[in-house]
């Protein structure tokens, strides 16, 4: 993808969510407002609910056409969760989700299944998403059979097509998933989510199991395929640095609640949230003489459990800069520059340029 | 044998069962306990073609006989035929082996998938198993067959009607080992990635069942499936021993192992012979699950 369609999608739609939405902005792909997702947690005999996780407690983003919108976050807070909530894999606690406008959070049955054509995803563990008896072509043409798109030979030419497409050879069709590598398996995957020719397809975590090596070409492939195709990203990940790379604008997660959502270069150049520093902070940098210069900031203690977040804050118990404030008072999701939305009592126009 | 496909041209079409009978053949064990089942199978029902003695005969002047031309397994305490008897009863024996395997086979599978895929009925139907577990088997067996009997006998004859008694009853005690082995099973299927992936594509739950979830739940199947044929049978031997299932002259080859136990000193052969096809057709068949189960996993095949 280009530098400026990179800048040309992110910046309008990312005003677009805080003014009044004016007449020549494109109405967003995915709109999530407050979205919750509490798994009870149940004890006893009588399986009495006692308390919940709360995975993903009040996402509130929303992504344009064409756009990807990275997901960040260390492990267990929630993104996972977050995008398998948006695509009705979990059923939402609370908050809705609209695809191009629609309400998708209402959806039974039938309706629900056409839905899934327009929305797919792609999973982390290339080895565990593909079942082990069945052939490449069984699984990248399941979806198309499902559907009652294609059958007999014109399935088998499809299915040959979409292999093409994500670089493998189409004389694999009858090969099991076991025969492949990881990089190979994730193309698989990647053909089963492409098959129904969807608008929409959440990432999640799609290089986290793959070779260093391997994960380059997997993204460039994610890429081509946007560019080629047209499609809207949700990429969830914890690599830092290739989120900079595929994502128009970074979302930065921390135990169930976005804390920090900006255009990517933004976030990474001037990051408001102190828990988004830390984070920045703790990537390598590839120039070895900055690095040696560089100071980490080095957060203390756990990340708190969801099913009992901090008051206030929920990054208060590790964050440098907390204050009785934080504990008592939630902060407001406030926009301090266009497009850049924090969720800190300290953030100000000078945090950022001190961090 | 997946490998060969590296240099041969893959456009050709490879089918599923092609592919299982190339790795089945290659399963040494299989191979032998195809060929000794056949064997088995062949004798049941092509042996008395050959060797056309009654085994109803009473041969008065040859009781308890070694083995002789005439009668090359020996005769009983009543002068009948061993071979005859062997020959016959391995016919019922197998029958009723293979419909009640099936029969619990196919309860045990649905219930177990039923319970393990869809949490609404998962505590009603364990519960059931439960309960069937905690029956005391035996004595539930002889009231069932106590009332059954006559009513069976009368409306399909003396033979078919107890042979169905039979099926039915040993099919309906012997399930609950195979339906929480594959709830079990079913249950660490459906939280992996591919059945998500699977929804997610929009597959109907009933597909997902048979596509994603019971071919993966294959292994224990089979190895159920074995192991019931050998519990048929020996349930059949114990009613037969309990006067509760074939008629006393029928013989069976469990039938004929008890009868033959109390004449284990007189004519040892009595109980080897029977003993030896129930052990022989036993083995035979686990052999020929654990190839196909082996055979029937990509990962395994080509190995």
């Amino acid at each position: 993808m280009s530098a400026e369609s990179t800048t040309g999608t992110a910046s309008p739609a990312s005003v677009g969510s805080t003014t009044v939405p004016a007449a020549d902005l494109p109405e967003p792909l995915v709109a999530v407002e407050g979205l919750t997702k509490h798994f009870p947690i149940r004890h006893g005999v009588f399986r009495r609910q006692v308390g919940s996780v709360r995975a993903v407690d009040g996402l509130d983003f929303h992504i344009g056409e064409r756009e990807t919108l990275g997901l960040v976050g260390e492990s267990g807070c929630g993104k996972s969760t977050a995008g398998r909530v948006i695509l009705r894999l979990y059923d939402a606690t609370g908050g809705r989700v609209s695809f191009r406008g629609e309400d998708i959070g209402g959806l039974r049955g039938e309706p629900l299944r056409l839905l899934r054509r327009r929305m797919q995803m792609v999973f982390q563990d290339p080895q565990d998403s593909l079942n082990p008896r069945m052939t490449v072509g069984g699984i990248v043409g399941e979806p198309l059979l499902e559907h009652g798109i294609a059958k007999g030979r014109a399935l088998a030419e499809r299915v040959e097509a979409l292999l093409e497409s994500v670089g493998l050879n189409p004389r694999f069709t009858n090969r099991y998933p076991h025969e492949f590598s990881g990089g190979q398996r994730q193309r698989i995957g990647i053909a089963r989510a492409l098959a129904l020719d969807p608008e929409f397809i959440v990432c999640d975590e799609p290089i986290a199991a793959l070779d260093v090596s391997i994960q380059a070409q997997v993204v460039n492939l994610l890429q081509d395929l946007q560019e080629r195709l047209g499609l809207t990203y949700l990429f969830i990940s914890h690599d830092l640095g290739m989120v900079h790379h595929i994502a128009d604008r970074v979302a930065v997660m921390y135990l169930g609640k976005i804390v920090e959502l900006a255009s990517s270069d933004a976030l990474y150049e001037a990051p408001l949230h102190p828990y988004t520093r830390a984070l920045l902070s703790a990537a390598p940098v590839h120039d070895p003489e900055t690095e040696s210069r560089r100071q980490r900031i080095i957060l203390a203690g756990d990340v708190p459990s969801p099913a009992d977040p901090p008051s206030g804050c929920r990054f208060r118990t590790r964050c440098p800069m907390a204050t009785a404030e934080c504990s008592a008072v939630e902060p407001e999701w406030r926009e301090l520059h266009p497009g850049h939305h924090v969720a800190c009592h300290h953030a100000n126009e000078d945090a950022a340029v001190s961090g | 044998m997946a490998e060969i496909g590296h240099d041969a041209p893959l456009l050709e079409h490879r089918s599923l069962w092609m592919d299982v009978w190339l790795a089945f053949r290659n399963h040494t064990g299989a191979l032998v306990g195809v060929g000794v089942f056949a064997f088995i199978v062949l004798a049941v029902f092509l042996g008395p073609l050959l060797h056309t003695v009654d085994p109803h005969y009473l041969d008065i002047g040859a009781r308890n006989a070694g083995a002789s031309w005439e009668h090359p397994l020996g005769t009983d305490n009543l002068g009948r035929d061993m071979l005859a008897q062997v020959l016959a009863g391995g016919r019922i024996s197998l029958a009723v082996g293979f419909t009640a395997m099936v029969l619990a086979l196919v309860l045990g599978t649905a219930i177990g998938v039923l319970a393990g895929y869809f949490k609404r009925v998962d505590g009603l139907l364990m519960r059931t198993t439960d309960l069937f577990l905690a029956l005391p088997l035996l004595p539930l067996l002889l009231v069932i067959i106590m009332l059954f009997r006559d009513t069976l006998r009368t409306a399909f004859g003396p033979e078919t009607g107890i042979f169905l008694l039979i099926v039915f009853v040993i099919g309906i005690t012997s399930w609950m080992q195979t339906a929480r082995i594959v709830r079990g099973e079913v249950l660490a299927i459906k939280e992996r990635e591919f059945v998500t992936a699977a929804r997610s594509v929009g597959t109907r739950e009933r597909r997902i069942v048979v596509r994603h979830v019971l071919p993966n739940v294959l292994s224990p199947i089979m190895v159920s499936a074995t192991l019931g044929i050998a519990n048929a049978i020996i349930t059949e031997s114990a009613l037969s021993f309990l006067g509760l299932g074939f008629p006393p002259d029928f013989p069976t080859w469990g039938r004929l192992l008890f009868d033959g136990a109390n004449f284990i000193s007189i004519t040892p052969e009595r109980v080897i012979w029977p003993g030896l096809a129930i052990s022989l057709t036993v083995l035979s068949v686990n052999y020929i699950g654990d190839g196909l189960r082996d055979a029937l996993d990509p990962r395994l095949r080509g190995t």
